[in-house]
């Protein structure tokens, strides 16, 4: 009997279609891996069964009987738990109490009570931890073992694990996957998100990858190799905007080198990062989101002060210059989100202005007439559907990308910061601003373009940068870069 | 069982013109069970609130009176909401102007009054600024809330003005907890004989319109509304984030003081504890009915003048408590907040 089935699984939110016809077995005492690049639905698929969202249609089994999922109550009722990246439990409460809280019979709550029976729990399932520690003081890995002791303790059978080790140290990895082991022996079955091969590899009796919303292929580990996964997660078919020829990298126009980036408790959040992009050149820098593009992006944008290390535009220092600075210096920035570089309550006209504020200052009032002209002009050039009035949180993804980009663009800048530029985007914006970075690049600047999307990055980039944990993998000359090469360099296959 | 969702649609603009008209008449509606607890007739009852006061020169001017140091205090919060920082403390800067303007006051005696009148506003913004910076450099240096801070302020300067009241400055002659007379020429003149309408009514219209301008027409407002309506977003166009908030805090205090200086030098020519009645509080209502613009401040603090004196006239004509206008105010604004934020969603059966 299979512990789970969910069958023809249907789910689309407005145009895009998250979840296509998929299928989804998870047997009795398995760890089954659901492996995928950012936006194959993985999460879709994971929150119908968590009953976070409804499929549009498509059945769910647990344990060969027809289970209606419409909320994680229902979810928790059939024996399914889940264990999110970001924890869920009260710091200032203690482990007793945050595994017991919502759960607990009766009116009056007995501190030893609950601890006796948290620690009884504890001992049946085999996971080490201290009832009445408070859960501020432990460590993440601490805490995830009481997160999925909570599940547990509301009678999960079927445990699904989004991404665990994300936010692990390595020793604690080990320790995760010794106690999933032990779990799964004593009859747990376990669904397991990553997009890291080695650990699927590891620790995972079969693997289920989806692509575009649609189920590539399930596997067993003892049936397939870390290249033929990495194959079965990128490959896909590119289209639209190219690049037709490639550029040599001539003089370096921006450089970093050794920029390191340190995050809480010491944890190198970037380490030792260095690369040079060349006039006309667009590096493309690839990795699974949470590598430590967001973390480079506020560092190149000037939003955050590296740790170590120098940025070099045309061989100046610009290293702990503000946001503003850095603009001036040349360097054309846009955010990986446009919505926090932007602001939604303000009009097209004055989110295009506020960057470069001194130009539109008149005897120390705004220029008014001169912030709506230009931003006309700017309308018109980048073909943005909105008025200079309008107010920018109205505009469409497409469009309000389109203000970012030619915020950045109409100043002539030598360096652009180009991160995540399509996300979200419809095929028509996306081409539009694939081929805006195309002619950026042909006028002679230096671009640096950080995507989670693999086709953009083969298609535009003249080499390639791997992110994987905070870290450049290797750069690779486009013409050395196949999907299956950087799909193993971004699983940080081994 | 009909389930209901609220779903995102944003309301036509005819409906958004008509919110405040709304709002008043669900206030009405709801404060009518008060009114008739109160044993009055609701119809009545408003009519004495709005009608009223605006009928006799007297009483209209008395609304004037009632709004002025409202229009201060809710250009101060105005002025520091809309740059994101959340000043709970016009309240303790009003008092911090008001202790200024009564040092001035006592003081200088003999001097005219233009030396002494500006002498005093100055003295008075630059105490509402000294009051304000202690919780905004906590802000902005350690990231303390300065919703805490601010309004632990107001509780502190009550103390130290009852230890002045009742220490070095009680009265020498009556041993009453209030400051020394104002000497003639430090008290505001009259605009109107016979009425109570002063030269702070003027000075805040001042204000408003120089506010309006920073707010509306400068690179400096334009940077402050943006940090307002988004932080990053704001940090990302290469803005100085902490510096906007600092600056918005302080001019926030320093007009917040002009409003202790107004009623001090305008109506009580010495200093109490019960200067006050909480316009630095009522200065947040204010602000907010106004939609953080300072002409719809001006327009919402005039409203609750009205009101204010209406209350006065309700308790006098029908006998009810005065307190029922307080009752009116706090409903409004509930009804006002809840209509502003249901304006962009609709009711829909799933």
């Amino acid at each position: 009997m299979l512990a789970v089935e969910m069958k023809h699984i249907n789910k689309s939110f407005g145009p895009v279609k998250a979840n296509q016809d998929v299928s989804f077995e998870l047997e009795q005492g398995e760890i089954h891996a659901l492996l995928g690049e950012n936006g194959a639905g993985k999460t879709t698929l994971i929150r119908i069964l968590y009953g976070q969202y409804r499929a549009d249609s498509g059945g769910i089994f647990v344990n060969g009987e027809k289970v209606n999922i419409y909320s994680p109550k229902d979810a928790i009722a059939a024996g399914v738990g889940m264990v999110t990246q970001h924890f869920t439990l009260v710091p200032t409460l203690t482990v007793a109490e945050n595994i017991v809280l919502g759960y607990s019979k009766g009116i009056v709550l007995s501190q030893k009570e609950i601890e006796q029976d948290v620690a009884a729990a504890a001992e049946k399932y085999g996971i080490p931890t201290k009832p009445s520690a408070l859960v501020k003081d432990l460590s993440v890995g601490e805490r995830q073992r009481v997160e999925i002791l909570k599940a547990l303790y509301r009678n999960a059978r079927i445990l699904i694990m989004d991404e665990p080790t994300a936010v692990l140290v390595p020793q604690e990895v080990d320790l995760l996957f010794e106690a999933l082991v032990r779990l799964v022996k004593s009859g747990l079955s376990v669904i397991f998100i990553s997009h890291k091969l080695i650990e699927v590899m590891t620790v995972c009796d079969r693997i289920t990858v989806l692509r575009d919303g649609k189920l590539a292929n399930t596997v067993k580990k003892s049936e397939t190799t870390q290249v033929e996964l990495a194959k079965m997660m990128v490959g896909r078919e590119t289209f639209g905007v190219q690049r037709q020829t490639t550029h040599e990298f001539i003089e370096p126009v921006y450089e970093l080198k050794q920029i390191t980036l340190e995050g809480k408790q010491g944890f190198k959040t970037l380490e030792n990062i260095s690369f040079a992009v060349g006039k006309g050149e667009i590096l493309g820098i690839a990795g699974v989101s949470g590598n430590g593009q967001g973390e480079l992006t506020q560092v190149l944008t000037g939003l955050v002060q590296p740790n170590h290390g120098t940025i070099l535009v045309e061989g100046k220092d610009i290293t702990r210059l503000s946001p503003g600075e850095i603009s001036d210096a040349g360097v054309g920035r846009t955010p990986q989100d446009r919505h926090e570089g932007t602001i939604g309550e303000l009009t097209v006209a004055e989110n295009l202005a506020l960057e470069h504020i001194k130009d539109y200052t008149n005897r120390s009032t705004l220029d008014r007439k001169k912030i709506q002209k230009d931003a006309a002009e700017i309308i018109k050039e980048f073909q943005i559907k909105a008025s200079p009035g309008d107010q920018l949180r109205k505009l469409s993804g497409g469009n309000m990308q389109k203000v970012v980009l030619a915020r950045a663009l109409s100043r002539k800048p030598k360096v652009l910061i180009a991160s995540q530029p399509t996300r979200g985007l419809d095929v028509g914006a996306t081409e539009y601003v694939r081929k805006r970075l195309l002619e950026e690049r042909e006028r002679g600047t230096a671009v640096v373009l950080l995507s989670e999307d693999l086709d953009e990055v083969l298609a535009l980039s003249d080499r390639i940068a791997v992110m994987y944990e905070g870290k450049i993998r290797g750069i690779i000359p486009a013409s050395e870069a196949t999907p299956e090469k950087l799909g193993l360099l971004m699983a940080g296959a081994a | 069982m009909i389930k209901l969702r609220l779903e995102r649609s944003p309301a036509p603009v005819w409906a958004k013109a008509l919110i405040p008209i709304v709002a008043v008449l669900v206030t009405f509606l709801i404060t009518s069970i008060f009114v008739v607890l109160a044993g009055a007739k609701p119809l009545e009852a408003y009519y004495n609130f709005i009608i009223v006061p605006l009928s006799t020169k007297f009483s209209a001017l008395e609304v004037l009176v009632k709004a002025t140091p409202l229009i201060f205090t809710g250009i101060a919060v105005t002025f520091a909401f809309a740059s994101g920082y959340y000043n709970i403390g016009a309240e303790g800067q009003l008092y911090a102007g008001a202790v200024a303007a009564a040092w001035v006051g006592a003081t200088f005696v003999g001097l005219p009054a233009i030396a002494v009148v500006p002498l005093m506003l100055v003295l008075g913004f630059i105490a509402g600024m000294l009051w304000a910076l202690i919780p905004a450099l906590l802000k902005v240096k350690l990231k303390v809330d300065e919703v805490v801070t601010t309004l632990l302020m107001n509780s502190i300067i009550m103390y130290f003005i009852s230890a002045l009241l009742n220490g070095p400055w009680r009265d020498p002659e009556t041993g009453w907890p209030k400051s020394p007379e104002f000497f003639e020429a430090a008290r505001f003149v009259q605009l109107v004989p016979k009425s109570r309408l002063h030269l702070g009514f003027i000075i805040a219209i001042v204000v408003v319109i120089i506010v309006f301008i920073i707010i509306k027409r400068t690179p400096f407002g334009l940077q402050m509304r943006a940090v307002g309506a988004s932080k990053a977003g704001a940090q990302f166009a290469g803005i100085n984030v902490d510096r906007t908030m600092l600056i918005a805090a302080l001019v926030s205090g320093g007009i917040a003081g002009l409003a202790g200086v107004s009623e001090i030098a305008g109506i009580h020519y010495h200093l109490i504890s019960e200067l006050s009645g909480g316009y630095g509080y009522t200065g947040i209502i204010v602000a907010t009915l106004g939609g953080l613009n300072p002409i719809g401040a001006t327009i919402a603090a005039l409203f609750i003048g009205l009101i204010d004196t209406g209350a006065q006239t309700v308790s006098r004509v029908l006998g009810v408590p005065v307190y029922l206008g307080d009752v009116v105010q706090s409903t409004l604004l509930l009804v006002t907040l809840g209509m502003l934020l249901l304006q962009n969603y609709r009711i829909k059966r799933v």
